[in-house]
């Protein structure tokens, strides 16, 4: 209890760190864009997959259940439309996002640390918290709802395409079904989960890579323990966030 | 100059440095030596500011470091360069962008100014022409010289260096100590290497100091060491097989059975190697 503790302590300490007046503002801007680039277009892969995979098992599975003639056809699509709004796009593509990212994140400051890199840096007089973990964050901040937005997008277009590829309905009784009971709030919703998993997603990863002491062994555990704690973490923040902000 | 009064530090409830003073002084190759678990490394890092020590001061010219706000230290920071024992390279990117690292971060010169001085300090550490590498691609004795380059591309005052031979064949390191020695006279800086290799010692050590259990336990130069009465340091050095030789010669003269006029010079210097640039690989 008492290690749950300390590490909650430095993990706002950390936080609180990262935030000083760059040494060089156009350094920190590089960095931030190579974060963007490593985030946002390393994953981009697997979101699509994910993303189109998930839309398409939920439009087969929904068709699958609602056997009763009495419930009309667009309910398939609504239903995939708002599942991959509410949950999918942002918690299950997170949850993926908390492995590929934090695992990235993790293994590379546990490696700098490792490798005495960050204390070279220190020494430098480079705050290492603004410059190595403030990048990561923000630019988590800033490509992880882009992916979250895209991914919801493929998700209803997956179902759209197995929808009409297994003949469970036509095109366009799912377009029409897409635009029937459409509650913009929900996408308000999707977006605040998007922005706090995105800060779980980077912030924890790097508490454990910025903290690792040892050797390869070390960054291996640090790794794995960041992925279980972030992917906790992100379920957790999932449940409040409903609770909070879904009121029946 | 560099003065440390009082040093002490601990890790949990263990005490690492204990009451250490030290002196640093200007211009000169000044050796921390002891075994392993004598303090030196932590002494070391509490200087650069890598550990903030429970009690005591640390001198930079006689501004005291430990009771600097950040902003303060970040100043001193400028001035410190550091060879690190696994030389720290940024593994993502090449020899060159390496050095220009700091260069990028605390000067506004142009791209055409850094360049030529990223290719003055290669050109001085001989790797000329290794700026496309990566250090993946060096080997050990030319990735502790981009270390180097980089601890003095931005002209620092003080230069500290942890374990410059870890790792690296007998030649190598002759290189290495001769290259630290000759950047030191050079560019006057303040230089403080940490190491338990006893060639370095006899090589290089204008200011040596031993520390035994977490404090300062003998102060000289590689001259004075051969002769200290000082039991633990004798117990030190003479492990070495090299200086057992030494020793005997020195019971020798203590005892009258030869003279004592011969050249401290002969029994110190050794041939040291060409500093020459090693093949590519």
């Amino acid at each position: 209890m008492t290690k749950f503790f300390t590490d909650i302590g430095r993990y706002i300490l950390m936080i609180r760190g990262m935030f000083s007046k760059p040494e060089n503002f156009k350094m920190y801007w590089k960095e931030f864009m190579h974060q963007c680039s490593e985030i946002g277009i390393g994953s981009l892969g697997i979101v699509v997959i994910i993303s189109v995979f998930m839309g398409a098992v939920s439009a087969v599975q929904t068709a699958y259940q609602l056997t009763n003639p009495l419930i009309p056809p667009e309910t398939i699509p609504q239903i995939v439309r708002d599942t991959v709004i509410l949950e999918f796009a942002p918690t299950l593509v997170c949850i993926v996002l908390a492995g590929v990212v934090g695992s990235k994140i993790a293994g590379e400051l546990g490696n700098m640390r490792v490798s005495e890199q960050i204390d070279a840096l220190e020494i430098m007089g480079i705050n290492t918290k603004a410059y190595l973990v403030l990048p990561k964050i923000v630019a988590s901040l800033v490509m992880i709802p882009m992916l979250i937005v895209m991914a919801a997008v493929l998700g209803i277009w997956g179902g759209r395409v197995a929808s009409v590829a297994s003949g469970i309905i036509d095109a366009t009784t799912y377009d029409r079904g897409l635009h029937m009971a459409f509650i913009p709030y929900n996408v308000f919703f999707a977006l605040s989960k998007a922005y706090t998993f995105s800060f779980l997603i980077a912030s924890i990863p790097a508490y454990f890579g910025y903290h690792v002491s040892g050797g390869a062994l070390e960054i291996g555990r640090a790794s794995t323990k960041s992925v279980v704690v972030t992917c906790v973490a992100v379920l957790f923040a999932d449940y409040i966030l409903a609770a909070l902000l879904l009121q029946t | 100059m560099i003065e440390v009064k009082n040093l002490r530090k601990g890790f949990a409830g263990k005490t690492v440095i204990n009451d250490a003073n030290v002196t640093m002084e200007a211009g000169k190759c000044n050796l921390i030596i002891g075994s392993s678990g004598s303090g030196k490394t932590v002494l070391m890092k509490c200087m650069v500011g890598l550990f903030h020590p429970d009690a005591g001061q640390i001198l930079y010219g006689g501004q005291d470091f430990t009771a600097m706000d950040v902003k303060q230290k970040k100043e001193i920071r400028k001035e410190i360069g550091m060879l690190f024992q696994g030389s720290a390279l940024f593994s993502s990117m090449t020899v060159e962008e390496n050095i220009i690292f700091p260069l990028d971060m605390f000067t506004h010169k142009s791209q055409r100014e850094k360049r030529e001085r990223v290719n003055e300090v290669l050109d001085r550490v001989n790797l000329k022409g290794a700026n496309k590498k990566f250090p993946a691609e060096l080997s050990g004795g030319m990735m502790k010289r981009v270390g180097i380059a980089r601890a003095i591309v931005l002209n620092p005052k003080y230069l500290f260096v942890d374990e410059p031979n870890s790792g690296l064949d007998p030649q190598t390191s002759g290189l290495i100590d001769q290259l630290i020695k000759e950047i030191t006279e050079e560019y006057n800086i303040t230089t403080v290497i940490n190491t338990h290799d006893m060639n370095s010692v006899m090589e290089i050590g204008d200011h040596i100091v031993y520390m035994y259990q977490g404090h300062k336990e003998w102060e000289g130069n590689n001259k004075e060491i051969i002769f200290s009465k000082n039991q633990r340091l004798n117990d030190f050095i003479f492990a070495s097989e090299f200086l057992r030789d030494a020793k005997d010669m020195r019971q020798l003269e203590e005892t009258g059975k030869i003279s004592n006029d011969r050249n401290m010079e002969e029994l110190t210097a050794h041939d040291a190697p060409e500093l020459v640039p090693p093949p590519e690989e």
